[in-house]
């Protein structure tokens, strides 16, 4: 046994014990934070894609109820607005919708009326707007003042900011979830730091004692938690990663649900998950140890 | 060598090594445990410190490798006051002295030859550069065989030897040992006693803390006797072994 061991193919071994029992603990705790936190990244990114899919469609398109006046058809009113708005600049078609979708949103209120033909009931107007340079709802309505026409302009403008205002509550809950993590999580690895060097008093002794300066020792701990916790990141990203892909491919080619459209490339989001835990692990328990370190003395 | 080291006060204090002016010493709010010591330590000399067992003779060392800051006086190593240190210079002090702990010390889950290598590792040495330095010396000091081993399977004496390697494996300037012959039989003893001559040959200034009234008779040395908190000096006793 002393035989086989030659001094020339010796290598350093680490300062502290490689394994504890306790790690398997604390690698837990880090991976399940890690995993919420992908999975809230994961829930931002689509619901913001889902808030932009939905905006754009509305913001791209305007009704318009269009009033007879005395003399004229409904028909004839709405023909005539037509025209008028496709006149618009960034209005790319405008049409007068048949009679029988007037009469369906009415239908509700009024029931089945044989003759219909004989109340005034609005017509509408569905105009498609260029997305690039879409005109409000001001510049509609002057265009049919103009020409005399008693119509309202929906541009969905109130629907869009209800919309854009609940992403933003999304992104906001998002941020502040994903520090309550990274906080928990640096919480996690301050108190594993302390047990960690409590537990190897006799090495920061014996370091100490044999000239090691304090950020040689702080480092000891601050790599091997650093370690632990980008292994602890990496199962948690893969984790939430495979949770996402079954979420993709549950949902097909349109998303699980038009309300959580999760994309292939949104699965990226998971990858520098590894790499945030080791920086605050590192952050951290530098900052522990070096702190426990100088008490010490 | 140094067979007359001066202990007087009167050296200029430039050259001492050492250097206690009026050094007290208590734990936290206990008694003092050292009280007015005074001496000073030339370049390559040799001193043991005596005394009963509480007198004060491991705290004395502490003192000197820095694990202990003293409650009163002053102490000057290499000629720095080790009170206008700061935290950023300490290490750099301590690495230039070599401690055989009265427990030893040792770190339990590293190997023989890890424990010698770690002052050489700390100093921020590379592996390739000591490896047989560090070899060379376990097999010096009879542990050539177990160099791999853990300290959990080693025998006391054994232990003892390996923490000698380590206190000295670095050249250090000041050589402190803390009994470090208290777990071996005569003839080991008087060859771990004969290092640290040889060390102090090469000129570390040697201090070793000890019950074993013969070796310090025998060795021709002085000793810095210690009782109830105080110092004597005693000069050397009959002749060298
Ligand atoms: N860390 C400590 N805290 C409080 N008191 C201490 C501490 N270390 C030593 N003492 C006290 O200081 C006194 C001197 O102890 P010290 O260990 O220096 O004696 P010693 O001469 O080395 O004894 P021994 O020969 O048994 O090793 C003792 O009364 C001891 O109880
Ligand atoms: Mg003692």
């Amino acid at each position: 046994m002393s035989e086989s061991f030659d001094p020339a193919r010796w290598r350093p071994a680490p300062l502290l014990p490689a394994t504890e029992a306790r790690d398997g603990g604390l690698v837990f705790v880090v991976t399940v934070l890690c995993f919420l936190a992908c999975l809230t990244a994961l829930g931002v990114i689509a619901a913001d894609r889902a808030a932009r899919g939905w905006s754009g469609q509305l913001a791209g398109e305007a009704t318009v109820i269009v009033r007879a006046k005395a003399g004229e058809t409904p028909d004839a009113a709405a023909a005539r607005a037509a025209e008028t708005l496709a006149g618009v600049t960034g209005v790319v078609e405008a049409r007068a919708l048949e009679k029988e979708k007037a009469y369906d949103l009415v239908r509700p209120w009024l029931g089945d009326i044989a003759d219909l033909e004989d109340l005034p009931v609005p017509r509408l107007v569905a105009i498609t707007l260029d997305p690039r340079a879409p005109p409000n709802a001001e510049m509609l309505d002057k265009a049919l003042k103009a020409q005399g026409l008693d119509a309202v302009v929906d541009d969905h403008s109130v629907w869009i900011k209800d919309i854009r205002r609940a992403a933003d509550t999304v992104r906001w809950a998002g941020a502040a979830i994903f520090l309550l993590i990274a906080a928990a999580a640096g919480y996690v690895i301050a108190f594993a730091t302390r047990a960690g060097l409590a537990a190897r008093r006799d090495v920061v002794e014996v370091l100490h004692l044999s000239g090691a300066d304090d950020g040689y020792i702080a480092r000891l701990f601050q790599i091997r938690f650093a370690q632990l916790a980008a292994v602890a990141g990496l199962i948690g990203a893969v984790t939430a990663g495979i949770v996402g892909a079954a979420l993709r491919l549950a949902g097909g080619g349109q998303g699980l649900t038009p309300a959580l459209p999760v994309a292939w490339i949104d699965l990226l989001a998971v990858v520098p998950c590894p790499l945030l835990a080791a920086v605050v692990a590192t952050v951290v328990a530098h900052r522990t140890a070096l702190h426990l370190i100088r008490a010490l003395q | 060598m140094s067979r007359n080291p001066d202990i007087s006060a009167a050296s200029s204090a430039n050259e001492d090594v050492v250097r206690f002016d009026n050094v007290s010493l208590r734990y936290g709010r206990g008694p003092e445990v050292l009280r007015g010591l005074s001496f000073a330590l030339r370049p390559g000399s040799f001193h043991f410190i005596t005394g009963p067992s509480g007198a004060g003779k491991s705290s004395l060392l502490k003192l000197v490798y820095l694990g202990a800051r003293a409650s009163g006086g002053g102490i000057r190593l290499f000629g720095q006051d080790l009170a206008r240190l700061t935290a950023d210079q300490r290490p750099a002090v301590r690495r230039r002295i070599g401690v055989v702990f009265q427990d030893l010390l040792l770190l339990d889950h590293l190997s023989a030859f890890d424990n010698a290598a770690l002052p050489l590792r700390i100093r921020g040495a590379r592996a390739s550069e000591y490896r047989s330095d560090v070899a060379e010396l376990l097999a010096w000091v009879g542990l050539g065989a177990r160099m791999h081993a853990m300290p959990a399977t080693l025998a006391g004496g054994e232990k003892q030897r390996l923490a000698i390697a380590r206190a000295v494996v670095n050249r250090p300037d000041i050589l402190l040992a803390d009994e470090p012959t208290g777990n071996v039989d005569p003839d080991m003893a008087l060859r771990i006693y004969r290092l640290f001559v040889e060390l102090n040959r090469l000129g570390a200034t040697v201090l070793i803390a000890t019950h074993d009234q013969d070796m310090v008779a025998r060795s021709g040395r002085p000793a810095l006797h210690l009782d109830g908190g105080a110092l004597t000096v005693r000069a050397p006793q009959g002749a060298a072994p």
